[in-house]
Order: structure tokens, then C-alpha cells, then sequence
């Protein structure tokens, strides 16, 4: 690929964005005094901001190429990980989870697990999530480094360690409220950076008429299946470009993966603990949901034009390029989009919003990493009852420990990619079955830390089971699946093996948590007071205006999710 | 003492507004063949000084609010 010329004007535009970033950075020093002010933004964050944080923490640039790559290669279908996944599961955890969360006064996910069970559920949760953060952050900076190598002919040793220095100095100088901060700005870059490649795009498909003629043309290639609708091809597998039927889909991705995300991932619940009280704790994710649900015509849709146009060229001859294998790629569809589409000037705003995005990635993912670290790992094992200075010590320190293991992280995913995949497979193993320990925990008094633990436990090993056991149709290597010798099941696509294997873990880790819950003895509920749906009073919101009480948000979210999946159906 | 973000928001939007609409302004244009002939900079720039705009003006209102 020959490398974009970037003009002065475009390296001004970046140039003055890292400039923000830093000084936001510095600015925010001066608050940071407790533990709480670093780890945990004081609580005392408007619910609008930690709402657009929630939403971008997950808004890594993984997720918007990934998700234009997905747009182009199974087509609108795509958004069901938006309108039947993220969407129900943030009104989940809005109305029904953030209580909990919230009033425990727990600082982390872990600690929530710490104060409902027991020790050995916490420590399980907590040191899987650590190690997972810091392969996701150094996964986020090897992507930036391969792309601007990719892109722009930076030099990837340079991109990884100027990356690294930005994140590290924001993040220990302001602490989470700076990453925070960064986020919103990163939600405003990528809405201003993508909309008017969305918008050229279309007019270069001739209007969104012309964009559904072309993906005619898509789907006729491909045996019929659409590229335009949502639901209408999952009466069976066959009929959809995803493999998926409707039950896997419903299930897999709506109900475990994206409830287990959305409910029980730091990464995101850390931005709705930060908020002013409880009931803006429980609005978080609501307003968050808002733009979320508008967001596949940002990330999905260029996507769906970009595969639109390689098969009708439109005016200006935008194409796919083409891997030396002779399949698309799909993961190039933004970076090429926008080196097509952007004359200088734009460009730069695009580019800097593709790096906002991967330098937000990796920070959130060490703002979770310090803080469950600090207090899940080093307060409850290493030293506990030292002073509150100490641990702020300890969470700066975590932050530069933590942004260099993802430097050495990033530096085994340029070199062992299979190590990375690997890897991705364990996290998903652990974190399928998570949701189920949450359900019962929060919803079902009588589940006990034995139950959980060992639920936990069952239910990631009924996921490698599965996985060792099945296998995507066509696939090569051990980490596709089937290495357990004889492949049981075939699976159309990978994604259908992905939400089986999610369902899976999730039933197992259910059942057991409950046979050993039941086996096993109960503890009184005066200790479960505020941890359990049925011993907890509910929220008082009556007094607030309707538009400020969650529960209407939620009916306003829910009918608009509702609206979408009918006209896109 | 924490600052308000939008702030921030406001002057980094109206910086990158004004340096969009020089760019759309100065440059010839050819430079806009690849985005169809539009001039995306002049347009998309100015959208972005409006929203710094507003982002500032709210700042400003929410300062006297506080004053009085």
C-alpha cells in the first residue's frame, strides 16, 4: 500500500489535540489528593459525562474497524450487536444491577463479588480481569502501531512508545477523571471524523436508494442473503450472511455475551460508579444508550458502503482492497475510506479521531487495571491497612507498571499473533459464565460463594469444552476450535460458534452455581443488606422530575431500540 | 477544584472549526476532487465552530448562573 502524504495542516490538527490532552491532564493534577480522587474520580462525576465515557470506554478502535469490517463483510445484521446486545443490557444494568453496585459502596466489580460471596470469588474475578485489561490495552497498541506503519509509513517502535508516553502521562497526572474526560472528547471526535465520511460515502453510493440498489448486487452474489435487513434472514442460518439463527443471536450475543459485557466488565460498570449519587449512577448507562443505538450508522454503515461500491464502482472508484489470499480486506474498509475520501485538512480530524480512539482504549483499560489491582489484589493480599497516601502511591505506580506490561503485550502480539489468539480464547472462556454468578448473586439470595466459585469454574470449562469440541466449517488452525481431536459440531461461521459457546458456559456455570448453592449453606441475610434484590429497599425516585428517573429513560431507550429493530427488520 | 469539560470541548472544536475553514478557504480547488468536489473542510469546519461555539457559550451561561 503506498503511504498517505500527510499536509501541514492535517499534523497542526493532531498536534493540537495531544496538546488538550496533555493539559487536561495537568489541570486535573492538582485534584488528585485521596485514593478515591485517582481510582475513583471522588464520585462526583455529572451523569452525562460518565454516560458518554461508558459508552466510548467500549468505543476502542478495535471495536470501530471491527465493526465497519462486520458491516462490510455480513452487512446491516451487524447491528444486532448494537440494538439486541449493548442496548437491552444497558437498560439491565441501569435499572436493575447499578443499585447494587452503587450502594454496596464497593469500588470495583471484584469487590462487589468480595462483599456478596466470598475471598476466592473476588480474587478469581480480579486477577483474570487484571491480566485481561493489560492484553487488551497492548492488543489496542500494537493495532495503532500496525496501522500508522500501515498508513502513514510511522515507524510502529516509535507509535507504541509515544503512544504509551501520552497515555501514561495523562492517566498519572489525572487519574481516571482524565480518562474520563478523554473519552468524551474521543466520543465528540469520532461523531465529527466519521459523520461526513458517512455522508460522502452515501452520495458517492448516489443516496441511500443507490447504497440498497448496490447491496442488491451483494446479495445476489451470495445466494440472496441480505445485507440490508436485521431480523428478516434469521429463520435459519443458511439465510444470513453471519451463519447465525435466530435463537443463537437472541441468546448468545443478546442475552450472555452482551449482558456479561455491558453488566460485569469494570471497564464500563468503573464509568457509572463514578457518578454524584445513585440514581445518576443508574442513569449512566441510559444516557449512554442514546447515542449508542445510533451508532451503527457511524461504524456499521461506512462499512456496507465501502462493499457496496466494490461491486458497483460509484464516481470516484472507491474498492475494497484485496489481501494476497484474494479475500478482502475488510479490516482496511476505514483507514482506506478516509486516505479516498479526505482531502488534507479533514484528514487530519479523521486521523486524530482513529487515535483518540486507540489511546482511550488503552487508557481505560489501565484506569481499570490500576484501581483493581490497588484495591482487589495489593490492599486485600500484598499489604492491607496502610494509609490512604499509600495507596494513592500504589495507583500511580500501577499505572506505569501496567502501561508497560502493554508495551512488552503489544510487542508479543507483533511477534506471536497465535499467543494473542490464544489468549482472547482464555478471557472469553472466564468471562462467558460471569453474568450467570452476577444473576443469582444479585437476584437470588439463597447462591453462596461455594456456588459461585465453582459455578465459575464449571462454566469456563464447559466453554473450552465446547470449543475443543466444535469447529467453524473451513477452519484451519487449533484456535478456530476442535482441538480436542474429534469435532462434534460443525458451525457455519465462527460467530455462530462464538454465541454457542457462550450459551454453553452460561447454562453450566447457572445450573452448578445452583446445585452447590443449594448443598451448601446459606449466609444469614442481615450480611446480604444491600447486596440482594429481595433484602434491599428500593430507590427512592419519585420526588425527580420524569425526564431525571431512570425508569422513564429506560421506556424512552427501549421504545427507540424497538423503533430501530422494526425499520431495519 | 474540578473544570468544567465543556470547556475544553469548546476551544479544542472551535480550534480545529478554524483551522478547517483557512484550509477549505486557501486551498485550490482541486484539492477537492476526492471528496466529490464538495468542500468538506469549509462546510464540516464551520459545523465545528458552531458546536465549539455553543459548548462555550454554555460555560459562560453556567458561570453567571453560579455568580448570581
Amino acid at each position: 500500500m503506498q503511504h498517505l502524504g500527510l499536509g501541514p495542516t492535517d499534523l497542526l490538527i493532531i498536534a493540537v489535540y495531544f496538546v488538550f490532552v496533555l493539559g487536561i491532564g495537568l489541570v486535573l493534577k492538582r485534584s488528585m489528593k485521596r485514593s478515591e480522587d485517582f481510582l475513583l474520580s471522588g464520585r462526583r462525576i455529572p451523569s452525562w459525562i460518565a454516560g458518554l465515557a461508558f459508552l466510548s470506554a467500549n468505543l476502542g478502535a478495535q471495536e470501530v474497524i471491527g465493526m465497519a469490517a462486520s458491516g462490510a463483510k455480513y452487512g446491516m445484521i451487524t447491528a444486532h450487536f448494537y440494538w439486541t446486545g449493548a442496548i437491552p443490557a444497558m437498560i439491565f444494568v441501569g435499572l436493575f444491577m447499578m443499585p447494587f453496585y452503587y450502594g454496596s459502596r464497593a469500588r470495583s466489580v471484584p469487590e462487589y463479588l468480595k462483599l456478596r460471596f466470598d475471598e476466592k470469588t473476588r480474587t478469581f474475578n480480579a486477577m483474570s480481569f487484571a491480566v485481561m485489561t493489560i492484553f487488551s490495552s497492548g492488543i489496542s497498541m500494537y493495532a495503532m502501531g500496525k496501522l500508522m506503519h500501515a498508513l502513514l509509513g510511522w515507524n510502529f517502535d516509535l507509535c507504541v512508545w509515544a503512544s504509551a508516553a501520552i497515555v501514561l502521562a495523562y492517566v498519572f497526572l489525572g487519574g481516571l477523571t482524565s480518562a474520563i474526560y478523554n473519552e468524551v472528547m474521543q466520543f465528540f471526535l469520532i461523531v465529527m471524523g466519521f459523520a461526513p465520511l458517512v455522508y460522502v460515502g452515501l452520495r458517492d453510493c448516489g443516496g441511500w436508494n443507490g447504497l440498497v440498489e448496490r447491496l442488491g448486487l451483494v446479495s445476489s452474489a451470495h445466494g440472496g442473503q441480505s445485507w440490508v435487513s436485521v431480523w428478516r434472514g434469521l429463520g435459519s442460518a443458511a439465510n444470513n450472511p453471519m451463519g447465525v439463527e435466530w435463537f443463537g443471536m437472541a441468546m448468545g450475543l443478546g442475552f450472555v455475551l452482551a449482558f456479561g459485557y455491558w453488566c460485569t466488565d469494570f471497564l464500563v460498570v468503573q464509568r457509572a460508579m463514578v457518578a454524584e449519587n445513585q440514581t445518576a449512577a443508574r442513569r449512566v448507562p441510559l444516557i449512554a444508550a442514546i447515542p449508542k443505538m445510533f451508532f451503527p450508522f457511524l461504524v456499521i454503515l461506512p462499512g456496507m458502503i465501502a462493499i457496496a461500491l466494490t461491486h458497483k464502482a460509484g464516481q470516484s472508484g472507491f474498492q475494497l482492497p484485496i489481501r494476497p489470499d484474494g479475500t478482502y480486506d475488510y479490516d482496511a474498509t476505514i483507514p482506506m475510506m478516509l486516505a479516498h475520501y479526505f482531502p488534507t485538512g479533514i484528514l487530519g480530524l479523521g486521523l486524530t479521531a482513529l487515535m483518540a480512539s486507540f489511546m482511550s482504549g488503552m487508557a481505560g483499560n489501565v484506569t481499570a487495571f490500576n484501581t483493581v489491582w490497588t484495591y482487589d489484589l495489593y490492599q486485600t493480599h500484598i499489604a492491607p491497612g496502610k494509609s490512604d497516601n499509600h495507596y494513592l502511591w500504589m495507583g500511580r505506580m500501577a499505572t506505569v507498571f501496567g502501561i508497560l506490561v502493554s508495551v512488552a503485550a503489544a510487542y508479543v502480539a507483533a511477534h506471536f499473533n497465535n499467543i494473542m489468539d490464544l489468549l482472547q480464547l482464555v478471557f472469553a472462556f472466564v468471562n462467558a459464565p460471569l453474568f450467570a454468578t452476577f444473576l443469582l448473586g444479585m437476584f437470588w439470595k439463597r447462591s453462596t460463594g461455594h456456588g459461585a466459585f465453582f459455578g465459575l469454574l464449571a462454566g469456563t470449562g464447559a466453554a473450552a469444552l465446547h470449543h475443543g469440541l466444535t469447529a467453524p466449517i473451513g477452519a484451519v488452525t487449533l484456535f478456530k476450535g476442535g482441538w480436542l481431536g474429534s469435532v462434534v459440531r460443525n458451525y457455519p461461521s465462527e460467530m455462530a460458534q462464538n454465541f454457542w459457546t457462550a450459551i454453553w458456559a452460561w447454562s453450566t456455570c447457572f445450573i452448578v452455581t445452583i446445585i452447590i448453592s443449594l448443598a451448601t449453606r446459606q449466609r444469614p441475610d442481615e450480611e446480604l443488606r444491600g447486596l440482594v434484590y429481595s433484602l434491599t429497599e428500593k430507590p427512592q425516585e419519585g420526588h425527580l422530575d420524569w425526564w431525571k428517573r431512570p425508569v422513564w429513560l429506560a421506556v424512552l431507550v427501549a421504545g427507540c431500540a424497538l423503533a430501530l429493530n422494526l425499520i431495519f427488520a | 477544584m474540578r473544570f468544567d469539560l465543556r470547556l475544553p470541548l469548546g476551544l479544542l472544536f472551535s480550534i480545529f472549526g478554524i483551522i478547517l475553514i483557512a484550509q477549505g478557504l486557501l486551498a485550490s480547488p482541486a484539492a477537492n476532487s476526492k471528496s466529490l468536489g464538495l468542500n468538506l473542510n469549509l462546510y464540516w469546519g464551520l459545523a465545528q465552530l458552531v458546536f465549539g461555539a455553543v459548548m462555550l457559550a454554555f460555560v459562560l451561561i453556567s458561570k453567571k448562573r453560579k455568580r448570581s
